[in-house]
C-alpha cells in the first residue's frame, strides 16, 4: 500500500508528490489513522476536470507532529468515511454540497452552508438549478410522540450575537437531540480567495472570523512565507506570538465573564466584558485596531513596538491579569457557580476523539490536543507553552482550560517582550511556488486554525481551504446537550463559543 | 371604613415602582456602574402607555385580558394589607387565603395568556411557572397559618397587628424560619435570582420573562406595574410579620415598615449581586425547603 506523505506543519511540497491512493486505500489509511489517535485536519476537494474531483486528506498525528497527506480521484460518488471516521462527517457533507459528489452511505447527508455547487449542474441532492436554497430549509431530525415537543431558536436570537438555527427534541426539560442548522453567513471566502494571492486575499483572511483574525492571518502568511521559501525574523515572530497570545487573552476573559452573565452571576460578568476591553485595547498598542487587524502580513508584521510599548503593554497587562485573576477566582470559590458548571454538558473523550473535536473543547476532555504543542510553528519552535487540561468534560472543564491558558499566555508574553530579539520585522516575500501544496496550522484561542493552499502552474491559489476550529466543534455543542436541561443549552452553548462565520466562510 | 385604610394602598401604587429602581441600583453599585436612574421604572411605565399595542393574530381575548385581571387582582391584593399600625382597608376572618388566592389568580392569567401565543418559548415558561409556583403556594399558606395559630386570628390585619414587639424574644425560632421561608417564596414570585433572572435575555433559561415576550404597550406596561405591586405585597408582608414595631405613633411606624420594604428590596439586590441562578432542576429543593421551614414554624406555634 502506498505509504501517504509525510510533512510538518507550514511546510511546502510539490502537488506531484501528493500520492493518489484509490479510494478504497484512502479508506483504509484514514480510518486506521483516526483509530491510531490522529484527527482529520482538512478533508476537501479539489476539481482536476469537469468530470472529476480530487479528494485531499490532511491527517494531524500529534503523536509524531507530522501532517499525512493523501489523496484520492472520485467521479460523482464514493463510499463515504463517516461510517468508519465519525469525524469526517461535517467533511463530506461540505464536499457533497460544494462539488455535487455522493459520498454513498453517509448517515446523515445534508447541505451545511447551503449554497449552490461550485460546479455547474452537479448537485449531490438533484435540486433544481432555480430551486431557492435557503439557510435552515431542510429535514430535522425529529423524534416522535405525545409527550415529546420541538423547540426552534433562530437565526434570528435575543442577544447581539451571529444567525444560526437550532432544533430541539425535548421530553418536558430534557433534550433528547439537538440539531444545529448554520450557512446564514455564508460569504463565499474560499470563492473569493481564488486566482490569489492578491490584495484583497489578506482581508478576506482577517474578517473570516473576526475574532480570530489574528490566528487567521498568522496562517495565511506562513502558507505564503513557506510558499515563497522566506524565513521570518526571530523578532517578527516573537510579536506574532505576542499578538496570538493577546487575542487569546481577550476572548478565554471575555468567555469567562459571558459564562458568567449566562448564570445571572452579577460580579465576574461586569468586570470580565471591561477587562477583555483591556486586553483589546494592549492590541491596539500594537497596531492601532482592538482586533489585530492589518498588524500580521506575509513576510512579518506591519508594524515594530519600540520600548516605551513594550514597558506599557507589560504594564497594562500586569493590571489586567491582576484583575481578571480576581474576577476568575470569584467564580471558582462561589459555590453556586460551581453547582452551575460541573457536570453540565459533558462531553466524553471517546466522543470528543470520535467527532475529532480541537481546541479548548478537546482539551477539557483531558486530550492535549494543542498544535502549539504538537505541531509548532513560529515563535512555539522555541518558547513553549504547557499545554493545559482538564479530563472532566463538562462546561467547568471549558471554563477552567480557558482560566489555565489566560495565566499560560499572560506569562509567555512577559518573556517575550523581556527578550525580544533585535532585527527588522519584515522581509520580502518571493513569488509563490507554482503546483504546490501548503498547510499551515495555527492554535488560535478557539482551536486549531488548518489552512490549505494549492497553487496551479502560474503560482496563485487554484484551491485555499479554510478550517476554522469550529468547524470540527460545533457537532461537539449538539452532541454535548444530550439528556441535558434545555435551560442548560445558553451556558454549553458559551462554553464552546463556536463562530457562525468562521464555520460559513 | 376608615380613611386613613386608603394610605397602605395609596404608598403601594404611587413608591412600588421605586423598588425595581432600587434593586436595579444596588446591583449596579455591587457591579461597579453608575446604573440606571432610581426613576427608571416610572419612565418605562410611563413610555409605554403611551404606545400602541400589537397583538399576534393566533391570540384571543384571554391574551388581552390576562393584563387587565392580573393589575386588577394585585391591586385587589394591596387593600387586604395591613402597613404597620394602618389597617387594611379589607379585613375579614380568612382574608389571608384571599390574598393568596388572588396571587394565584394573577399567575392563572399570567399563565393562560402566555400559552394562548401557542409560543414553545411561552409555553416552557409557563409550565415552569406552575411548577414553581406548586411549590411556593404551600410554603406561603403553611407560613401564614402558622402567624394564625400563634395570634389566634384569621384575619390578615388582625395577625400582623397581633404580633408585639417583644415577639422575636418571645418566639425567635418560629420568626426566624418564617421570615426565611418568606424570602424565599418572595424570590419566587417575583421572579429574582437564584430562582430566575430578570436581566437574562436568553429566552432558554426564563421562566417569568419569557411568558410575557408578546406583550407590548399599555399591556406590557400593565404587567410590568402589577409585577412592581406585586413584589411591594411581598415586601409588606415580610416587613409585617417579621418586624412588628411598636412604638405608639403611627406614623413612625409607618415610616420605619416603609423604610424596611426598601430594605428587602436592597436584600434582593445584594442577593442577586452575590450568587448564581441555581439550575432549573434544583428549584424545587429550594422551595421545599422554604415549604419544610414554614411546617416547622407551624409546628412550633402549635407547641
Amino acid at each position: 500500500m502506498t505509504a501517504a506523505l509525510s510533512m510538518h506543519n507550514g511546510q511546502t511540497v510539490a502537488l506531484a508528490d501528493v500520492p493518489v491512493l484509490s479510494v478504497a486505500e484512502l479508506r483504509d489509511h484514514v480510518i486506521r489513522a483516526a483509530g491510531a489517535g490522529a484527527r482529520l485536519g482538512a478533508f476537501f476537494g479539489n476539481p482536476l476536470d469537469a468530470s472529476s474531483l480530487r479528494l485531499f486528506a490532511i491527517l494531524v498525528d500529534g503523536f509524531s507532529g507530522n501532517l499525512l497527506v493523501l489523496a484520492t480521484d472520485v467521479a460523482d460518488r464514493y463510499p463515504a468515511l463517516t461510517p468508519d471516521c465519525p469525524q469526517a462527517h461535517w467533511f463530506e457533507r461540505e464536499i457533497a454540497e460544494q462539488w455535487g459528489v455522493r459520498p454513498l452511505g453517509h448517515p446523515w447527508l445534508k447541505p451545511i452552508r447551503f449554497h449552490r455547487s461550485y460546479r455547474a449542474g452537479e448537485d449531490a441532492w438533484g435540486r433544481p438549478a432555480d430551486a431557492a436554497l435557503l439557510p435552515g430549509v431542510t429535514d430535522f431530525f425529529q423524534v416522535a410522540g405525545e409527550e415529546v415537543h420541538e423547540v426552534a431558536v433562530g437565526p434570528v436570537h435575543a442577544g447581539i450575537i451571529e444567525p444560526g438555527h437550532f432544533r430541539f427534541q425535548c421530553h418536558g426539560e430534557e433534550v433528547l437531540h439537538l440539531e444545529i442548522s448554520l450557512g446564514f453567513q455564508h460569504r463565499g471566502v474560499e470563492s473569493g480567495l481564488l486566482g490569489g494571492p492578491d490584495k484583497r486575499s489578506l482581508h478576506f483572511i482577517e474578517t473570516l472570523a473576526g475574532d480570530t483574525s489574528v490566528a487567521h492571518a498568522i496562517a495565511y502568511s506562513e502558507i505564503l512565507e513557506s510558499l515563497g521559501g522566506v524565513t521570518v525574523t526571530a523578532r517578527a515572530q516573537s510579536l506574532r506570538g505576542i499578538a496570538l497570545e493577546l487575542e487569546r487573552l481577550a476572548n478565554h476573559t471575555g468567555d469567562l465573564g459571558a459564562l458568567a452573565t449566562d448564570i445571572g452571576f452579577l460580579p465576574t460578568s461586569s468586570y470580565c466584558g471591561r477587562i477583555r476591553g483591556d486586553f483589546l485595547n494592549t492590541t491596539a498598542l500594537l497596531c492601532g485596531n482592538r482586533f489585530g487587524r492589518s498588524l500580521i502580513r506575509p513576510g512579518g508584521l506591519w508594524f515594530d513596538v519600540d520600548g516605551a510599548q513594550v514597558s506599557q503593554i507589560l504594564e497594562r497587562l500586569e493590571a489586567a491579569e491582576r484583575e481578571v485573576t480576581n474576577a476568575a477566582d470569584l467564580l471558582w470559590n462561589t459555590s453556586s457557580v460551581m453547582a452551575r458548571f460541573e457536570e453540565t454538558g459533558p462531553v466524553s473523550v471517546d466522543t470528543c476523539r470520535d467527532l475529532g473535536l480541537v481546541g479548548v473543547a478537546a482539551r477539557a476532555c483531558g486530550l492535549e490536543r494543542d498544535c502549539r504543542y504538537e505541531l509548532p510553528s513560529g515563535i512555539f519552535r522555541f518558547a513553549q507553552i504547557p499545554v493545559s487540561t482538564w479530563d472532566t468534560g463538562d462546561v467547568f472543564a471549558r471554563a477552567y482550560v480557558r482560566w489555565l491558558e489566560i495565566k499560560r499566555s499572560a506569562a509567555f508574553i512577559r518573556d517575550q517582550l523581556g527578550t525580544l530579539p533585535a532585527g527588522h520585522i519584515h522581509s520580502p516575500v518571493p513569488e509563490t511556488a507554482p503546483s504546490s501544496l501548503s498547510v499551515s496550522l495555527v492554535e488560535g484561542w478557539r482551536g486549531e486554525v488548518c489552512h490549505v493552499a494549492i497553487t496551479d502552474k502560474g503560482g496563485r491559489f487554484a484551491r485555499y481551504k479554510v478550517v476554522d476550529p469550529s468547524f470540527h466543534n460545533w457537532m461537539g455543542l449538539a452532541i454535548a446537550l444530550r439528556n441535558q436541561q434545555i435551560a442548560d443549552f445558553p451556558l454549553c452553548n458559551k462554553s464552546f463559543n463556536l463562530s457562525y462565520c468562521g464555520h460559513d466562510l | 371604613m376608615q380613611t386613613i385604610a386608603l394610605v397602605h394602598p395609596a404608598l403601594a401604587l404611587v413608591l412600588s415602582p421605586l423598588l425595581l429602581g432600587v434593586i436595579n441600583r444596588t446591583k449596579a453599585i455591587f457591579a461597579g456602574r453608575v446604573g440606571q436612574p432610581l426613576a427608571q421604572p416610572y419612565r418605562d411605565l410611563w413610555k409605554l402607555l403611551r404606545k400602541g399595542a400589537v397583538y399576534s393574530r393566533t391570540t384571543t381575548w384571554v391574551f388581552r385580558a390576562a393584563p387587565v385581571v392580573g393589575l386588577a387582582a394585585i391591586l385587589l391584593a394591596t387593600t387586604l394589607l395591613p402597613l404597620a399600625a394602618l389597617p387594611a382597608l379589607l379585613a375579614f376572618p380568612g382574608d389571608f387565603i384571599l390574598l393568596a388566592y388572588l396571587l394565584g389568580l394573577v399567575r392563572f392569567f399570567a399563565v393562560i395568556g402566555a400559552l394562548d401565543t401557542g409560543s414553545s418559548f411561552e409555553g416552557m415558561g409557563a409550565s415552569r411557572e406552575v411548577q414553581f409556583s406548586a411549590l411556593a403556594e404551600p410554603a406561603l399558606l403553611l407560613g401564614l397559618a402558622a402567624v394564625a395559630y400563634h395570634t389566634h386570628s384569621l384575619s390578615l390585619s388582625e395577625m400582623i397587628s397581633g404580633l408585639s414587639s417583644t415577639h422575636w424574644s418571645q418566639a425567635g425560632a418560629m420568626q426566624a424560619l418564617l421570615a426565611a421561608s418568606l424570602f424565599m417564596v418572595l424570590l419566587t414570585e417575583n421572579a429574582r435570582i437564584p430562582v430566575d433572572d430578570p436581566n437574562t435575555h436568553l429566552e432558554l433559561t426564563m421562566i417569568h420573562e419569557v411568558m410575557v415576550l408578546d406583550f407590548g404597550g399599555p399591556d406590557f406596561a400593565f404587567i410590568l406595574y402589577g409585577a412592581s405591586l406585586k413584589l411591594w405585597v411581598f415586601c409588606a408582608l415580610l416587613t409585617g410579620l417579621a418586624l412588628p414595631v411598636r412604638t405608639g405613633n403611627l406614623w413612625i411606624e409607618v415610616a420605619v415598615a416603609v423604610i424596611a420594604i426598601f430594605g428587602i428590596a436592597v436584600l434582593v439586590g445584594v442577593v442577586e449581586s452575590c450568587m448564581a441562578r441555581l439550575r432549573l432542576i434544583r428549584i424545587p429543593q429550594l422551595l421545599v425547603g422554604a415549604g419544610l421551614l414554614s411546617v416547622l414554624a407551624l409546628v412550633l406555634s402549635l407547641r
